[in-house]
């Protein structure tokens, strides 16, 4: 919202002391933020002045249209100068920088030889004179609204101060120059004049019959004022003063009557909208769509209406989407004689829907959804009979009402709760007097308080103490910390999520945080099954390139792993923590309790319960050699067991004890891949990729991948440890044949299982395939210990037998003899 | 034996160990006159069959006469090891600055860092820190928090939905369906933080990104005034940037506080939007069942990203997204 100082100050008394800076933060300190202070003219020097085009040559031999133009700039002789606009003919009015002055940008005008002829100054657009971005060709202006040879500086009225303003939702009122103004006045203890004020008693005698104006349900509108004028002269013009301040606004002048409807608005807030009359059959009611139909809005364009958006109609058919654009076919032209002015105090939410379903804002939809005085429909209505007829040949034939308009009920506040809030001690006489700048009717015995008419969301004593704090400033409330509270810590599951992306990070890999969106060719192409492929889609993406959500980490990591290849990288490893989204359960229509009271226990559960679950899952990926390429020639490459190795310490760094198999997993390779398993669960995955993927996402060959499911992890166990011993080791080692297809993790558990408490650990030292027929030699070494003895010989003996039997029982191996 | 043949094989051993030019020597001495097989281990093994009235003197003797050998071993020992080590370990010297070979560097993503740092702060204040789902309820995510479908607020955030519609679900926009979970399963006295990824529809660019991070605070207790909530503010803004930050609080609308504001810092000689923050709206209040007449409560929200460029002078949101080795290497893990 703009808000030009010289309208501001047609309202409120402002000393030529308080300076624009002053007043920019007096609304900054009242909950208005002033994005920019525009000095409108600041770097502009005359002679400006307006004049007539008087001939105009045009020059073809260059690549663009040059006119070598005739003026009359109110000197004794003709004035030319040089044109590259096109959008005015002889007779037109313009504004001319003659030589001598300076244009925004430090541009300064001479007297020059250009295109072969002598200019002698320069025709303006609005850009290069700094009054807005238009440059699609020279301003121009009606006949009789400016003086030719006068001076444009001060006939635009270009010297002001313009402050644009953001105005939060909840103040619609501020999108007004009536509001920006009284926010002024009492941010800085100045009078204020509200413009509403000389409109109250304004009254239009009927000359004839008006319009009838019907609203069909007043749930929809509250009140609706329609005026009906005739005897409008179409060739009539906008007034200069009336034209620059919708400019300075950021609007454009169109024509008089919607000039005056918008003005109307720019100053008191209320949007308004004028129908040819003679193209409105019969009265006009505010009514549903009621079906489905096509509906040309005046930007042109064609929109199939929805059954329940709100419409003002005649009786044939709609003329207008209710608070957010007019219709084509009612819409003032240049023949329009008959008006009708219709001022509504429309329902938010009816407006809110109609835009929304649109996607249609409009300067008059923006105000309506942010709620709008609900007198303005007879104060603005009037301002523009008053206005129109006072501009132009216009005289009002009839007003016709439907409905009255609903003011904000008054509310009890308690004073003491209002200092309880703020935090400090605000005696209830300055709460009265705070409450009545803004416009509020106290009652100050009983604390009654009727909010003011353009203030829809002061309804609760909360609404009250925020006004009261603004208008004290919040910089006058102290700082203090609050009692200080009980203990807290981390969780279990924060505190390990920290340790295991800590030793990653310390470990050598760089922790990366990718959208979690994805697309089904990625799911697809990594060959993702089933529950593992499933996941929920988003209705309306970022782009059609990623609409799913996420089913595994890996593929984000790749993604990355191929960005920064592509940005000269070669060796790394990277890591990412975060949620995938299978879809595992289908999803039921929002469950929304009541508001204002605590849903019951059952409720709540089954909001949780309607939410997919989300696992949390950390996942590296290794790309290349395990350290960068150096003097010394070049390292070892990351393999599968480097990806298990990573596995292994995240669930060794949670205290947990795991079991290895091997499993055929996307987007692992089908040999190279293990599964950790705890509680026969497979808790992560991990191993070589699939070298189809690797070549895919064009990754070094070998590259390795884990993923461990975190939120699939039991929670450590409390350590209770045993004392060290000290008493002597015993090593025995024992070398096994087995078939190729019995794993190392099968043989160990089963000599674990048969060697017993005594043994401490136990070692893979050899591994040997050259046996032939289909088997393998493993050499394990056994390190035996018991707390409180020296083993004997023959004690160590009888262990490693039990244990070779049980490897030999479990898995067919048989000792290896030298 | 007579004592003369040991004093011999005294001065045989001095002499050979002192004759001895390198270690190599020297061993092969040791091995001859100290050694297994040396005299005088011969004559101490011999001690046995000695008659025992001899057992004692001789036996004396023969000590005597090893601890002598011993120590000039030990001296020409120590002579030649310092000799060696002046000599040959100087031809082993190496240009110890080559460079060496180092594992890879690690480090946390720079988002991860402010989030433990700013959880650190406040569990030493006291707040827990709770975290909820990204995939939201609707009426978590807007409903309980006075955001009416069709409220122009609604529109403020730019929401992606999830098909079907009307299951209502949402990527949060917010964390603040965690303060609703949190006061739905908690009695005040509640003091947390939220932080966690959000999610909003808008493009990626210098400033925005449509996937970022929000850390949001809520306090509910007995008396909790404005006042709290900006000594809180305070207190984090100096830990974030700091001793000599200020902060502004300036009026502003969120549904979901009542009174409501955008909390400015003065920084690096400038204002600096940083966050909202508010009293907690009553309404929110009642429909997580507690009691207005007895409790009060603040509630404010900050961007991670935003913090963290703030703080750091990072002017591209693309380098904290797109997980460029380059860039967040340079984090470390935040010490």
């Amino acid at each position: 919202m703009r808000a030009p100082l010289s309208w501001i100050k047609e309202f409120v008394e402002i000393p030529e002391s308080i300076t624009a800076d002053q007043i920019s933060d007096a609304l900054i300190r009242v909950g208005f933020e002033v994005e920019e202070i525009i000095y409108q003219g600041a770097d502009l020097t005359g002679p400006l002045v307006f004049a007539k085009v008087l001939s105009i040559e045009e020059i073809t031999e260059f690549k663009k249209p040059i006119r070598y133009v005739g003026l009359d700039c109110g000197e004794k002789e003709t004035r030319y100068v040089i044109c590259g606009a096109t959008n005015f003919v002889v007779g037109d009015l313009i504004v001319a920088a003659l030589p001598g002055a300076v244009l925004p940008g430090d541009f300064a005008i001479g007297s020059r030889e250009t295109y072969g002829k002598v200019s002698n100054g320069m025709i303006c657009s609005a850009r290069e004179l700094g009054l807005g971005d238009d440059h699609s060709g020279i301003m121009t202006f009606a006949q009789d609204t400016v003086t030719i040879g006068a001076d444009a500086i001060e006939g635009l009225m270009i010297n002001d101060v313009i402050f644009d303003i953001a105005v939060n939702p909840d103040r619609g009122y501020a999108l007004s120059i009536r509001g920006v103004a009284r926010e002024v006045a009492g941010a800085l203890g100045l009078a204020f004049t509200d413009p509403v004020d000389s409109l109250r008693n304004i009254s239009f005698a009927d000359t004839g019959t008006g319009v009838k104006a019907k609203i069909e349900d007043y749930a929809t509108a509250s009140v609706f004022y329609l005026r009906t004028l005739s005897n409008f002269d179409p060739t009539a013009t906008t007034p200069i003063w009336m034209r620059r301040r919708i400019e300075k606004m950021g609007m454009r002048s169109i024509s008089l009557v919607v000039d005056v409807t918008n003005y109307v608005m720019l100053e008191l807030g209320q949007p308004l909208h004028a129908f040819d009359a003679a193209k409105v059959k019969g009265g006009l009611t505010i009514k549903r769509a009621g079906k489905a139909q096509p509906f040309t809005t005046l930007d042109g364009q064609v929109r199939q209406l929805d059954p329940d958006d709100l419409m003002v109609c005649d009786e044939t058919q709609p003329l207008a989407l209710a608070g957010t654009m007019g219709g084509a076919s009612s819409e003032i032209s240049e023949t329009t004689t008959e008006i009708a002015l219709e001022a509504v105090r429309f329902d938010p939410t009816c407006v809110a829907k109609n835009s929304r379903r649109h996607k249609l804002s409009s300067e008059a939809s923006r105000r309506l959804e942010r709620s709008v005085d609900p007198s303005l429909a007879q104060y603005a209505s009037a301002r523009f009979v008053q206005l129109l007829t006072e501009n132009s040949s216009a005289t009002h034939v009839a007003t016709v009402i439907d409905g009255e308009p609903r003011f904000s009920p008054s509310l009890k506040v308690d004073p003491s709760y209002i200092s309880r809030i703020i935090g400090i001690e605000i005696a209830p006489a300055e709460i009265v007097g705070i409450l009545k700048t803004i416009g509020c009717v106290v009652n100050e015995k009983t604390f009654e308080v009727q909010p003011p008419s353009w203030r829809a969301d002061l309804l609760t004593q909360a609404d009250f103490t925020e006004e009261v704090a603004r208008m004290i400033g919040y910089d006058k409330i102290p700082s203090i910390l609050p009692p200080r509270p009980k203990h807290a810590s981390l969780t279990p599951a924060q505190k390990r999520r920290r340790a295991i992306s800590t030793m990653l990070a310390s470990r050598g890999l760089a922790e990366v945080q990718t959208f979690p969106f994805t697309n089904q060719q990625t799911i697809d192409s990594l060959g993702f099954l089933g529950e593992r492929a499933s996941t929920y889609r988003i209705a309306n993406p970022m782009s059609e390139e990623f609409p799913l959500m996420r089913v595994h980490l890996v593929p984000g990591l790749l993604e990355v792993a191929q960005r920064n290849i592509s940005r000269g990288a070669k060796d790394f490893a990277i890591f990412e923590m975060g949620s995938i989204f299978r879809s595992s359960q289908k999803l039921v229509p929002m469950i929304s309790p009541e508001l204002g009271k605590k849903p019951n226990a059952e409720v709540i559960q089954s909001i949780y319960a309607s939410l997919p679950p989300q696992a949390f899952h950390v996942a590296g990926l290794l790309v290349g050699r395990v350290e960068d390429e150096d003097w010394q020639g070049k390292s070892r490459s990351y393999t599968w067991q480097d990806a298990i190795a990573y596995a292994q310490d995240i669930l060794q760094l949670c205290n947990l004890s795991w079991t290895v198999k091997r499993s055929d997993l996307a987007p692992w390779h089908p040999g190279r891949c293990a599964e950790l398993i705890i509680d026969g669960k497979p808790v992560a995955h991990a191993g070589e990729l699939h070298p189809r993927i690797v070549e895919m996402y064009g990754l070094p060959e070998r590259s390795s991948a884990f993923a461990v499911a975190l939120n699939a992890l039991p929670d450590s166990p409390l350590v209770r440890p045993s004392t060290v011993g000290t008493m002597p080791a015993a090593l025995q080692d024992v070398a096994l044949i087995v078939d190729s297809s019995v794993t190392a993790a099968e043989v160990e558990a089963a000599l674990r299982e048969g060697a017993g408490e005594l043994l401490e650990s136990l070692s893979l030292f050899d591994r040997y395939d050259k046996l032939g027929d289909g088997k393998i030699s493993l050499a394990f070494s056994l390190v035996f210990r018991a707390a409180d003895r020296t083993l004997t010989g023959a004690e160590v003996s009888e262990l490693r037998d039990a244990a070779v039997k049980s490897a030999a029982k479990a898995t067919g191996a048989i000792l290896r003899t030298a | 034996m007579s004592p003369a043949d040991v004093a011999s094989w005294i001065s045989d051993a001095r002499a050979a160990f002192l004759a001895s030019q390198d270690l190599d020597q020297l061993k092969a001495a040791r091995l001859a006159h100290a050694g297994d097989k040396s005299p005088i281990a011969l004559a101490s093994r011999a001690l046995g069959t000695l008659p025992p009235d001899q057992k004692a003197s001789v036996g004396k003797l023969i000590g005597e006469a090893k601890a002598e050998i011993a120590d000039a071993l030990a001296a020409q020992s120590a002579k030649l090891e310092a000799e060696r080590d002046s000599k040959v370990l100087l031809e082993e010297i190496v240009d110890i600055t080559l460079p060496v070979r180092r594992a890879h560097r690690g480090g946390l993503h720079p988002i991860s860092i402010i989030k433990n740092e700013i959880s650190d702060f406040f569990i030493e204040q006291g707040f827990s820190v709770e975290e909820g789902p990204e995939l939201e309820s609707g009426w978590l995510n807007f409903d309980s928090l006075n955001i009416p479908a069709d409220h122009p607020a609604r529109t403020m955030q730019d929401t992606f939905f999830i098909e079907p519609i009307e299951s209502g679900l949402v990527l949060r926009t917010h964390t603040s369906p965690v303060q609703i979970r949190t006061m739905l399963s908690q009695e005040p006295p509640i003091y947390v933080i939220c932080p966690g990824r959000t999610f909003r529809a808008d493009e990626l660019d210098a400033t925005h990104s449509p996937v970022f991070h929000q850390v949001e605070g809520l306090v509910v207790d007995k008396g909790i005034t404005m006042a709290h909530l900006k000594g809180t503010l305070d207190n984090f803004a100096r830990h974030m940037f700091g001793p000599d930050v200020t902060t502004r609080l300036r009026p502003s609308f969120f549904p979901f506080t009542e009174p409501s504001a955008e909390v400015d810092i003065f920084f690096n000689n400038r204002w600096i939007e940083w966050g909202g923050c508010g009293m907690v709206n009553p309404k929110v209040l009642a429909t997580c069942g507690i009691d207005t007449e007895i409790y009060t409560g603040f509630a404010f929200g900050m961007g991670l990203e935003r913090t963290l460029m703030v703080r750091h002078g990072i002017t591209d949101m693309h380098d904290i997204v797109e997980g460029d080795l380059r860039f967040t290497r340079q984090f470390g893990v935040g010490l």
